[in-house]
């Protein structure tokens, strides 16, 4: 009698000191079937596994727990329609569909609905400017960043002018492909290179006539917009060709283990953007290792921890939860609503001292987001792949793009969407 | 015992040659439009309006065009997410450049459009035949892609190619855009699926429907009892492309939002809807419905049940999700190569007799 009133003044006390608290959700619009499988993959578990390993190591985000809803798109846009639906009622905090077509389709619902999405490096890039898209983010960089870039590079590589030479750009027809095409001719004005344009549809397999082409008007560089299985098949027609594989830049999208891997050797020097750092070598995976892949709870088949992509799933895994932690000072409540979180998002401030305490130290960018800015610095670094090491190493460090002809682009697109929506720009 | 004629009596030559002779048939049919226009708008949600309901209603216009094209005047088309995308970038260009137009309007004038396009490519049915018509329509198919993707002016001459619907409104409420109530969004387009139904079914019924028919069983005898094969083929294509080109416009403007014609109108929606007439049935506008419910439904309901209940992982949900509906297919096909309309059509015979089979 006494033990188990004891036992239930315990329970009461131990009701009354944790309130209780909802889980945090994090749905997670993934793709681990279909042509763009390869890439989605390692990206949903380094997702997945990020918020396992938070669970495991701090009890969560400042004390409540955080929860993955995983849902299969396949890069579908319908299927992404039916993914958001099902899942903003389960309290979504944020979204990132990995799909810059999902992504278009989200930007009017989502801010209707007052959810937050991050478009990390992907989706509509005057979303950087916060004043119109009020609920979009796509800090820490853009397509846009991204374009320029892969110019300068070339720019460097070919001794500080370009002007005269040509560059191809092979891009996958379609919103994301397409995204570049104007920075690159504004690029192009600027520092009078030639620009030639090579669609490759949906899904990529086929692309003979492309390469062919680019044997034939042999450009000075070849810049890929590339996802998914268009990835692989490329970088073998490349190497089919004896292209030189330095002079073939991807964008961040398209410089993974597993589309370089398939080439062989073929594929050794090939270039790709970076907007963070690569290889397993942070104290961070240490801790993946100890919480979640030994404890048996790593997301997938658990093979990918470390590559490329694994590694841009699991920073954009923290900058949400860094977002959310803001989020939960700014407002001084554990549990937080959508709302909130594109208040934390919109405050959030990434430095070196937040990054090393995470154990990812000079992992990415430093930066921090406002209201006129939510797309971040732009900066960017060029990686390069070493076939017999199979090994990604950064081959400079984090530079600026050209933002004045960007900005310039930006506020353009961004007022077009304003006039078209009937949107006041102003920040909130 | 409940569902028989006897009993039934007909006084007019128009109540013998109503659509629904059986009275049983037609409470049913009465009671569900009634459900449908007066009950479902106060229950539905977003979930249900933009996960299920929505691309139901959508597909099955788009199941009746082809039905009417296929199943009525039998020329095989492959071209209909082609025509779909006619529709949505119609209607994206008029959205655009008529702010003010009501989207009753843009969305007649898109399936208008799509018509006169469906006649231009219908024009080689009157040579070709068959499997060489499919070929034909499937370049349709990926000339109309190429032509979206190719020239600037249909997308506005956006960065990205993608299209995305303004919002708009019909009587003062939203249906396309952001603030979408789902209820109105859902009447719009029941109302689209309700008239071109009703249309579609008369129409099949009438001179023209008789004469596609006569056209699909055997063209040179239809031709020896007079019947026009240019003009009869080529209004079975206008017809047809006109129910697409709605379902096109509607797809991208009430149920997407926004949409790239290279993912969202590829050849796989082409099939799509094929399948959609034959397993729901060749020349039925019941079957149209079925298959429109069977191929967007089922893929919902797998999912939920296997990631949802059984908490299975996603891919190998969607994996399965493959296998099932692929297996159902085949297996279906062989039981029944002439789809739900048939099973239906058979349990409405055995209903008649019940309960004595002889």
């Amino acid at each position: 009698m006494k033990l188990t009133k004891l036992a239930a003044a315990a329970v009461a006390a131990s009701i009354a000191a944790t309130p209780v608290l909802a889980d945090l959700v994090f749905p997670s619009l993934d793709y681990r079937t279909g042509p763009y499988a390869a890439n989605g993959i390692p990206f949903a578990d380094g997702y997945a596994d990020y918020f396992t390993l938070v669970n495991a190591r701090d009890g969560g985000i400042g004390g409540v727990a955080a929860k993955v809803i995983a849902c299969e798109t396949g890069y579908n846009t319908e299927k992404g329609v039916e993914c958001y639906e099902s899942t903003k009622g389960e309290g979504a905090l944020v979204y990132q569909p990995l799909s810059t077509g999902i992504t278009y389709q989200l930007i009017p619902k989502a801010t209707a609905d007052g959810i937050p999405v991050h478009s990390m490096g992907y989706g509509r890039t005057s979303a950087a400017n916060g004043k119109v898209f009020s609920n979009i983010f796509n800090y820490p960089a853009n397509y846009w960043n991204g374009a320029s870039h892969a110019v300068n590079h070339a720019i460097a590589d070919s001794g500080g002018d370009i002007s005269g030479k040509t560059i191809a750009l092979v891009y996958h027809n379609s919103a994301y492909g397409k995204e570049p095409i104007r920075t690159l001719e504004e690029l192009s004005k600027k520092h009078g290179f030639k620009l030639s344009l090579l669609a490759v549809d949906h899904p990529g397999q086929e692309q003979k006539s492309q390469w062919l082409q680019i044997r034939r008007e042999k450009p000075d560089y070849v810049f890929m917009w590339g996802w998914g299985v268009m990835n692989q098949v490329a970088i073998q027609e490349a190497a089919n060709i004896r292209y030189p594989m330095d002079k073939f830049v991807g964008i961040w999208w398209s410089g993974s283990e597993n589309d370089v891997l398939p080439a062989g050797d073929g594929a050794n020097g090939y270039k790709a953007l970076a907007m963070h750092n690569v290889g397993s070598d942070f104290p961070v995976f240490d801790d993946i290792k100890k919480y979640v892949v030994d404890a048996g709870n790593a997301a997938g088949a658990g093979d990918q921890v470390g590559t490329v992509l694994y590694n841009r799933g699991m920073y954009a895994a923290m900058l949400a939860v860094e977002a959310a932690k803001t989020a939960q000072e700014i407002h001084g409540t554990a549990d937080i609503t959508p709302a909130m979180m594109r208040d934390g998002m919109e405050a959030l401030v990434i430095d070196e001292a937040k990054m090393t305490a995470l154990g990812m130290p000079n992992f990415g960018p430093t930066f921090s987001v406002s209201c006129e800015n939510h797309g971040g610095p732009g900066l960017g670094a060029i990686s390069q792949w070493d076939a017999s090491a199979k090994k990604w190493s950064l081959i400079s460090g984090f530079e600026p793009s050209d933002n004045e002809i960007i900005n310039a682009l930006i506020a353009e697109d961004s007022a077009a969407f304003a006039a078209e929506n009937n949107i006041a720009e102003g920040c909130k | 015992m409940l569902y028989r004629e006897a009993g039934d009596f007909k006084t007019s030559y128009a109540k013998d040659q109503q659509t629904f002779p059986i009275a049983f048939d037609r409470w049913g049919y009465f009671i569900t439009i009634a459900f449908a226009f007066l009950v479902v708008p106060f229950l539905i949600n977003d979930y249900w309006v933009n996960a299920v309901v929505l691309p139901f209603l959508i597909y099955s216009i788009a199941a009746i065009g082809l039905n009417i094209l296929t199943g009525y005047c039998g020329q095989v088309s492959l071209g209909t997410g082609g025509f779909m995308a006619v529709g949505a970038f119609s209607a994206y260009k008029l959205m655009t450049a008529f702010p003010e137009l009501s989207m009753i309007i843009v969305i007649l004038l898109s399936g208008g459009v799509t018509a006169f396009v469906g006649i231009l490519f219908g024009l080689p049915s009157l040579r070709i035949k068959g499997f060489y018509l499919a070929v034909a329509t499937l370049a349709a198919q990926f000339f109309l892609v190429w032509m979206f993707n190719k020239f600037p002016w249909f997308y506005n001459y956006s960065a990205s190619g993608q299209i995305s619907a303004p919002e708009r409104s019909v009587f003062g409420f939203a249906v396309t855009g952001a603030n979408v109530t789902p209820a109105v969004s859902y009447l719009f387009c029941l109302c689209f699926v309700f008239v071109l139904a009703w249309a579609a079914r008369n129409l099949t019924r009438g001179a023209n429907g008789r004469k596609w028919m006569a056209i699909r069983d055997m063209d040179i005898a239809a031709e020896i009892i007079g019947v026009d094969p240019l003009k009869t083929k080529l209004t079975a294509f206008g017809v047809s492309s006109f129910y697409i080109g709605i379902a096109g416009a509607l797809l991208f403007a009430i149920y997407l939002g926004a949409a790239e014609v290279g993912e969202a109108f590829d050849i796989s929606k082409s099939f799509l809807v094929l399948f959609m007439i034959i397993i729901g049935g060749l020349g039925s506008i019941f079957g149209s419905f079925a298959g429109a419910a069977f191929m967007v439904l089922m893929p919902v309901l797998l999912k939920n049940i296997m990631v949802g209940y059984l908490g299975w992982p996603t891919d190998l949900a969607s994996h399965f999700q493959f296998v099932i509906v692929g297996g159902l297919i085949v297996i279906f096909l062989i039981l029944e190569p002439h789809g739900f309309a048939q099973l239906w059509r058979l349990a409405k015979e055995k209903l008649r007799l019940w309960p004595f089979p002889h």
